[in-house]
């Protein structure tokens, strides 16, 4: 077993990661750095997080037997790490609250954040109005119309969102927004970043709060069998919930990772978000990681049929494991997930977001190449509610 | 000596302030970017900073956002643009730095780039999204090709970490004006003023403020605490709007404060 200790102090993951930000920001990401190392050592910030988790959240989440998906792939057994019963219904709210309790720690009442389809957005709101704080969420002109349940949601929660029109108008765009506006605000405000990406501390933090995931799974399912499974799967955007999941077995290295990437309308196509399987390392947002780009660097747009999946970049540590060959990358297309997304739905009575159905509709390959006594836990992310509407619309518009 | 360093010699000597106007490659076609230097060099640049287009400019403001989209909507890549520069060399004397994120140069491959823009006569480089803690990853090769690398300080820069980024200055020190990206604005906070007046006084090169700066006044009274300015979106809005003769009256502006201070 070799021991993992990265970041390095400077925040880089081998060559990826780092903090490549505005000179403006580096005393904003120096003080985060700070804060955060004295509250992971803290006991009493630790127990305020570890409480809010159980009593708001309703953590520890389920490690659920698929009995009956198990039949249906006819090889190894599959449980389901049930993120999407969490309050909000998905993994985010795991870091929103972390980072939440950090920025009050700090004396920052004010709180920015970009969002996607919009479940960090509606996470971040929750916790702000939990805890009082101030928050203005960034985000795509294009999404707002393709998630406009959610920015009500948002609203509701007391949240300012902010239409972003520059660019493509997406998330990639709404994190520029949120770095600019943070840029200019940098004195009470706290940028709570959504994934494993962004400049140093980010990445290592969003991980430590979202690895709670991978530490509950491991007793789980050393508790109930007396092992640990052969493989754990979890879909990849930016890559927080991924990076939970894995972290807490990156030395147990009988326990192989595999991370799943849009793959859109095909990965031989330009419509695709697979950055680690299709891009190439670069700069964006604050770190170096792999990017979906042109031969000039310009960064071009993803597409998937999941929002949250929906972003050209992959945190650092992710690009880091790929080239270690510590975890593994494959991809999953807007097709297969729609078919996992209903299968689910019928044999679990489990309807999963579509981010969380590329993980599935990959545990169901590899559960078939696997013999029936070996194991495969994946990461069920998020529930599929936010995306019952769009999946309707493109099975009955026979967009297939 | 690089000729970045030179150029602010000259303009020190002479009592003068800087004035380096920042425009955006291939904003109006990479075809005019040869003109636009030869004309800002005869309205007096100290030097000038030339923007390199990229699709995710996060210091940046609309201004320069909607410039760098022109621009690369037009094609404009950073091999043309060095192609570009290189024939200008003949015809413009002034220093030409070039202001480009990260990700074109490593896309471009950071070897080559250093190069490439050394064979092109560019004088310095300006990274914003490269602080001190980062920089390893080229700077030392800029300096081996006596390339200029042009640090930033910003208001929020502690003043160990203004005198640590001064000590490892070459070219100029860039003093940001504002907690924020570039684009106009109205007026400054009187912080500002400590603030350039502390970064002076660390400071053994030539500190030039930007960000934000628009109007003679602006000019005037930020040049009584520093040596010169760098003025960006205003002048992508002149060029735009083909406003020739306030752009002369905005670089002559400098010219006529300092003789007065």
């Amino acid at each position: 077993m070799n021991t993992y200790t990265l970041p390095d102090q400077t925040g880089h993951f081998g060559i990826f990661g780092g903090r490549f930000v505005p000179e403006t920001l580096m005393k904003a990401v120096t003080q985060l750095e700070q804060a955060y190392l004295e509250a992971k050592n803290d006991p009493v910030f630790q127990s305020k997080f570890k409480r809010l988790l159980e009593e708001y959240v309703g953590r520890a989440t389920p490690l659920y037997y698929a009995e009956n998906l198990t039949k249906y792939a006819g090889g190894a057994q599959i449980y389901l790490k049930r993120e999407d019963l969490n309050h909000t219904g998905a993994h985010k709210i795991n870091n929103a609250i972390g980072q939440a309790l950090l920025a009050t720690k700090m004396g920052k009442r004010k709180i920015v954040a970009e969002t996607g389809a919009g479940q960090h957005g509606v996470a971040t709101a929750t916790v702000c109005a939990l805890l009082n704080l101030e928050c203005i969420v960034f985000m795509g002109e294009e999404d707002i119309k393709r998630q406009a349940l959610n920015v009500f949601r948002m609203e509701l929660l007391g949240a300012k969102v902010v239409s972003v029109t520059s660019g493509s108008a997406t998330l990639k765009d709404a994190v520029n927004e949120a770095l600019r506006y943070w840029v200019a605000n940098v004195d009470d405000t706290h940028y709570l970043l959504g994934s494993v990406m962004g400049p140093h501390p980010f990445p290592m933090m969003v991980r430590d709060f979202q690895s709670v995931i991978g530490s509950e799974t491991k007793q789980q399912f050393l508790a109930r069998n007396g092992r640990l499974p052969e493989a754990v799967v979890a879909c990849i955007g930016g890559g927080s919930n991924a990076m939970g999941m894995f972290y807490p077995f990156i030395e147990d290295n009988e326990v192989k990772l595999f991370g799943v990437e849009a793959a859109g309308q095909g990965v031989e196509t330009a419509f695709h978000a697979a950055s680690l399987t299709k891009g190439s390392p670069g700069v964006l947002h604050g770190s170096l990681m792999y990017l979906l780009q042109n031969e000039d660097g310009q960064i071009q747009e993803a597409h998937s049929i999941s929002a949250g999946l929906d972003y050209p970049g992959v945190g650092p540590e992710h690009s880091y494991l790929k080239e270690s060959g510590r975890a593994a990358y494959r991809s999953v297309t807007d097709e297969d997930a729609l078919e996992a997304f209903q299968l689910l739905s019928k044999v679990e009575g489990i309807i999963p977001a579509l981010e969380s159905a590329h993980a599935i509709a990959f545990a169901l390959k590899l559960a078939a190449e696997m013999g029936p006594d070996k194991n495969i836990v994946v990461c069920l992310s998020g529930r599929g509610d936010k995306d019952v509407d769009a999946v309707k619309a493109r099975l009955e518009g026979g967009n297939r | 000596m690089n000729v970045v360093e030179r150029a602010f010699g000259l303009v020190k000597e002479a009592g003068r302030k800087a004035f380096v106007p920042y425009i955006m490659a291939g904003d109006g076609g990479l075809e005019s970017l040869t003109d636009r230097l030869i004309l800002l060099e005869k309205f007096g640049a100290t030097a000038i900073e030339v923007g390199v287009p990229f699709s995710d400019p996060v210091a940046d403001g609309p201004t320069i956002q909607r410039a760098g989209i022109r621009a690369l909507k037009g094609g404009t890549t950073l091999k043309g643009i060095i192609a570009e520069l290189e024939k200008a060399r003949e015809a413009v004397s002034v220093p030409i730095i070039l202001m480009t994120y990260l990700n074109p140069i490593y896309a471009y491959g950071i070897k080559s780039f250093v190069k490439d823009i050394q064979r092109a006569g560019v004088g310095g480089c300006i990274i914003p999204d490269l602080p001190l803690e980062e920089e390893s990853i080229i700077a030392p090769k800029l300096e081996e090709a006596e390339v200029e690398l042009i640090r930033l300080v910003t208001p929020t820069t502690p003043i160990e970490r203004i005198e640590q980024i001064a000590s490892k200055g070459s070219g100029f020190l860039y003093a940001v004006t504002v907690k924020g990206i570039t684009g106009a604005r109205n007026g400054f906070d009187e912080e500002l003023f400590s603030f350039l007046q502390k970064t002076k006084e660390v400071s053994s090169i030539p500190v030039l403020a930007g960000f934000g700066i628009s109007s003679p006044e602006q000019i005037s009274h930020l040049t009584q605490y520093c040596d010169g300015v760098v003025v960006g979106s205003k002048i992508i809005e002149l060029f735009n709007n083909n406003d020739l003769k306030e752009m002369k009256e905005l670089m002559s502006a400098l010219n006529h404060s300092s003789k007065m201070a």
